[in-house]
């Protein structure tokens, strides 16, 4: 038995490191373990609880976030292999104080129920909707397979996709 | 029932969509209060074991720690159903499955907590453990419950009507034997509690105790947490925030309720602990494998006669649910066809393992899929259309069933029609080319359970509603959204009644602080339970407004229409219409433009004067109307209860209270799958699913949560199996877990049926669990459809699906149906099949009967 107090660093805790990181646009300095995962960095250290945790092993896709605009898994990310980069999270969707086109369609079709996987689909179409603004049903399909959702059967969300592209369309239409 | 309704029938967004989409919204882990601490749960690595010995002391060294909790810390014991208090915040004297829970460490850090974890020793003492519920059965010494001989938690038989004498008079007879193995709820959000205590004013102690937590119940939590901590209910409040879904994994109290509460009163401070995915599925609470044993008689024009049921459930190390879930599975073996003789035998077996509870369909999915199944291979027989035997077999509502369940709204009829109709079923069925086939089934489920888990006359959802001057309507619910929609449908049915848009109304929900009692969301009883207290408030607070207004308007109450925010007499024409109306009726009132948004606020006043000069009125704004009656009656307020009538508790035998509903819905499921002979994989290409829920009070979310509940169907039908070796899950993860992603889901018809319910809140009924028990029978019966072999157990991966396909081109002369099939699963298999675990389990007793069988059974599968 250990007579005195064992101190954490014993214990194998490590020191903690001072890191820069920007999200949303905005810069960060923080200091995190070398081995903090961006999801707790971002949900923890930020209180940017919008990105979810639903496992622990990249596997359900709550977590996703863009970083330089690919969509990652955050929660197998090391915070500080992300510095320098732009990470972008749910928080950062809604435009100038309005609702995403994509936001707006998932509440209007049901694309969330609980909503808890929700923060990651919205981070996976949107980078679907950068690389290929015209998705098939398919090319839809295959780029949301990495999220999972137990409540909505995903069938809505292509309805809400769907229709998140018209009124981006009808958006630029009407802007030009 | 005036048909022409304002806010309900119409898609509506949920109204916390926004929260959920921006990730604004709250859910329990995304909370913190200053000063909370991290706890993380010690597991047993035993499947049965006793605790010889704890020693935290090491653990308590470690710097960040603040405390470790163990069982003694809260020896209370306490369960879900007042017949099942077997469980302890943290294990007593024993360990019942891997996974139990042995102690928690409460520290600064969730890293710190999971250093210290590996300091606290325990001692334990490895006994014999039970996997397989039938040897469980047979246990003579070593029971998982002291208090349970032969490890059976209950068992029920019952009989209604004459079934010997229903079989004598049937011409065709089928008896198998099924299996449905274990599934889990894994919703995407993983449970989490923090519970903090504030310091008692007068007594300078640890006093009231708040507690936030992913819950279904929360006041069964709160009743609960009473029990286990010893303190008044008063003194307990509970809040739900969002809930990342629940299924029936969250309609219960879970270990880390009561183990934070249990650990923020020791460490005197704020503790949240939040499980792993992996925790979660040890938390399980989820749908046991069941075995059934069924039997079917029916006459030449395919009319029932008789069946008989023995079901055994594998219920896991405690009660949880258990009772609740054995008499369901006899139960609602009734109310969907009209079946005049029943015989049923229901076993819940401890083993040692999770335990099990409620999920979606509670009781009636694995006995569903087995007489779907069997009632198909008797069409075959005798020569009768699928689809055609159903209908052969309806009731004819208003009735009571042989096993004492009412029946009047009974949509059944409509959904096959429609469902039949859809999916082209007589033009297509038995014409696909081979390897592609057509299934029907048909399931039904309770609109809520008439009968309390906690026995008393007490109602089961009460609600209030407080209408400010401005004419803001808060409605104050105890119902829980936990994603299914709840608050969307209290709001839609306060501003129904109160004939106000949808914006006007705030739920205020789930605080046992702030709102009145509402038994939870489990049973599919929110909708018609809760929305039918809500409209009960919503109809008392409106009689107020309609008596204030009718005096200004001299005119009598019952002559005033409230709608669109208007207050008008009945027969007049109203001054304000929406735009689609706007051909139909002109626009006569002078100033009417004045009662929208803005100019209102401004102009109210001056409004007010002038028809006060002009005297009394033909209609009035809303605002108008409530500030009329909050000057007449001061606050204005509204109550409404709910508690199911008399004639819809059910019988008087014993476990009568189980099954017995106000309402029930129904489903009914075409099926188009393929299957591939060579690999044995099934594909689902589409379900055409007609849903009975009286009526849609949101279409968007019926049709939500039919394609999910389809969804979660099929996801068990096909993929979903938790895999056991030794009593140890073999795939605790989403990935292994195998829930279904976009690629692997089917295209999905939701068709709404609106049967109008006699005593649902504007005839609606549940739409969320009723469709998902059709889903797997309808598969099964595709696949025999596709390529005539009849699956008996679930999920129909494709090594069971090759089994069986070798089995029937191996045996051609064999009939499957007459229990001699080869692939029926005569008993348990460990690894259910699907996946190959060559590694060792956990360490067992020497004694154990699994251990002194496995040689053998080693060297017969090499
Ligand atoms: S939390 Fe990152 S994938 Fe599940
Ligand atoms: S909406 Fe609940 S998990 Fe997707």
């Amino acid at each position: 038995m250990v007579a005195a107090r064992s101190s954490p660093l014993e214990a194998g805790i490590v020191k903690k490191e001072l890191i820069e990181l920007k999200i949303n646009g905005r810069a960060h300095e923080l200091a995190v373990e070398p081995s903090a995962l961006l999801l707790d960095v971002l949900r923890q250290d930020l209180s940017l609880t919008g990105s979810k945790r639903g496992c622990d092993e990249s596997s359900c896709g709550a977590c996703t976030v863009l970083v330089d605009g690919v969509a990652m898994m955050s929660c197998t990310l090391l915070a500080a292999s992300c510095q320098e980069q732009d990470i972008t999270t749910v928080e950062g969707v809604s435009e100038h104080g309005s609702l995403a086109a994509i936001q707006k369609a998932y509440g209007d079709w049901g694309g969330a129920q609980c909503g808890f996987c929700t923060p990651g689909f919205m981070m996976t179409v949107k980078s679907l909707l950068a690389e290929n603004p015209n998705p098939s049903e398919a090319e839809v399909r295959s780029a949301l397979s990495g999220n999972l959702c137990r409540c909505t059967g995903y069938s809505q969300m292509y309805e809400a996709i769907k229709s998140a592209i018209e009124a981006e369309r009808q958006g630029l239409a009407a802007a030009k | 029932m005036n048909n022409n309704f304002s806010i309900i029938g119409k898609p509506t967004a949920m109204i916390d969509a926004a929260e959920k989409t921006t990730g604004a919204g709250k859910y329990t882990d995304d909370l913190s209060v200053p000063g909370m601490l991290a706890g993380k749960i010690l597991h047993s690595p035993y499947p049965h074991a006793r605790i010889k010995r704890i020693d935290t002391s090491r653990a308590e060294k470690l710097e960040g720690v603040v405390a470790v909790v163990v069982g003694k810390d809260a020896p209370n014991p306490y369960g879900i159903l007042p017949v099942g208090h077997d469980e302890h915040a943290l294990a007593f004297d024993k360990v019942r499955y891997v996974g139990d829970n042995v102690a928690c460490v409460v520290a600064v850090s969730e890293a710190i907590a999971e250093k210290a974890m590996e300091l606290v020793d325990v001692e334990y003492e490895v006994l014999p453990a039970y996997f397989d519920p039938e040897e469980s059965m047979k246990a003579q010494s070593d029971l998982i419950h002291d208090n349970k001989p032969g490890n059976l938690e209950k068992d029920y038989h019952h009989a209604f009507g004459d079934p010997d004498k229903g079989f004598a008079e049937a011409v065709h007879v089928a008896e198998a034997r099924f299996i449905a193995n274990e599934v889990t709820h894994a919703a995407m959000e993983p449970h989490s509690t923090l519970a903090s205590f504030e310091l008692d004013p007068h007594t300078g102690k640890l006093g009231r105790l708040t507690v936030w937590s992913s819950t279904q119940v929360p006041y069964y939590l709160q009743h609960k947490l009473s029990l286990v901590l010893e303190m008044p209910m008063s003194q307990i409040r509970v809040i739900k925030p969002l809930v990342g879904g629940g299924f029936g994994g969250k309609s219960e109290v879970i270990p880390l309720e009561i183990i934070a509460a249990v650990a923020a009163r020791k460490a005197q401070a704020p503790v949240k602990i939040t499980y792993t995915r992996e925790e979660v599925f040890w938390a399980h609470r989820g749908r046991p494998r069941t075995i059934i044993d069924l039997k079917t008689g029916i006459k030449s024009d395919g009319r029932i006669t008789s069946v008989k049921a023995r079901v055994v459930q594998d219920g896991g190390a405690y009660c949880s649910y258990g009772v609740v879930t054995i008499l369901y599975s006899g139960a609602l073996l009734g109310a969907l066809y009209d079946i005049p003789n029943i015989q049923y035998d229901g076993y819940r077996v401890l083993t040692n393992k999770p335990a099990c509870g409620a999920m979606r369909g509670h009781g009636t999915v694995n006995v569903r899929f087995a007489f779907e199944s069997q009632l198909d291979e008797l069409a075959a027989k005798a020569g009768i259309d699928s689809a055609e035997i159903r209908q052969r077999n309806l009731l004819m509502p208003p009735c009571i069933t042989v096993n004492g369940l009412r029946v009047q709204s009974y949509g059944l009829p409509e959904c096959i029609e429609k469902t039949v109709e859809r999916s082209g079923w007589k033009r297509r069925k038995g014409k696909l080319p081979k390897g592609r086939g057509l299934g029907i089934a048909c399931s039904h489920y309770v609109s809520g359970a008439a009968n309390s888990i906690i026995r008393s006359d007490m109602p089961h959802s009460t609600v209030n509603i407080k209408i400010d001057r401005d004419g803001g309507v808060v409605v104050y619910t105890g119902a829980s959204e936990i994603g299914q929609g709840s608050d969307t449908m209290t709001a839609q049915v306060a501003a129904e009644m109160l004939g106000c848009s949808l914006s006007r109304v705030r739920v205020i929900a789930a605080d046992t602080d702030l709102t009145p009692i509402d038994i939870g969301s489990y049973s599919s009883r929110v909708t018609f339970m809760a929305g039918n207290a809500t409209l009960r408030a919503a109809e008392d607070v409106k009689k107020r407004i309609a008596a204030a207004a009718a005096k200004k308007m001299n005119c009598p109450a019952e002559e005033l229409v409230f709608r669109d925010d208007l207050v008008f007499k009945k027969g007049s024409v109203p001054p304000v219409v929406k735009k689609d109306q706007a051909e139909e009726v002109e626009v006569t009132q002078a100033g009417a433009s004045v009662s929208g948004r803005v100019e209102g606020q401004i102009l109210r006043g001056s409004l007010q004067q002038k028809r006060k000069d002009e005297g009394p009125k033909e209609w009035m704004t809303f605002e108008e109307a409530v500030v009329a009656a909050i000057d007449f009656h001061g606050a204005l307020t509204g109550t409404g209860s709910y508690a199911p009538p008399q004639e819809a508790r059910g019988g008087k035998h014993k476990g009568a209270g189980v099954g017995p509903s106000p309402a029930y819905s129904y489903s009914a499921q075409v099926a188009e799958v393929s299957l591939d002979e060579e690999t044995g994989e099934v594909t689902v290409h589409k379900v055409w699913a007609a849903h009975d829920c009286g009526r849609a009070l949101n279409p968007v979310s019926v049709e939500g949560q039919i394609i999910g509940s389809v969804w979660m169907g099929m996801g068990q039908a096909l993929t979903e199996e938790m895999v056991w070796k030794d009593g140890m899950l073999m795939n605790p993860g989403m990935l292994e877990y195998r829930s279904p992603s976009s690629v692997e889901s089917p295209e999905i018809e939701p068709i709404i049926v609106e049967s109008i319910d006699p005593e649902g809140p504007f005839g609606a009924k549940e739409c969320s669990e009723g469709s998902l028990a059709a889903t797997i029978p309808a598969i099964a019966n595709a696949i025999y459809d596709a390529v005539g072999v009849r699956l008996h157990e679930s999920p129909f991966t494709p090594e069971r699906v090759l089994a069986a396909l070798r089995a029937k081109n191996n045996s051609k002369r064999l009939n499957l149906t007459e229990g001699v099939d080869p692939t029926a699963p005569a008993r348990f298999r460990e690894h259910g099949g699907s996946l190959c675990f060559k590694g060792k389990g956990p360490e067992r007793h020497a004694l154990d009967p699994a251990r002194r069988e496995a040689p053998a059974a080693a060297r017969g599968a090499d």
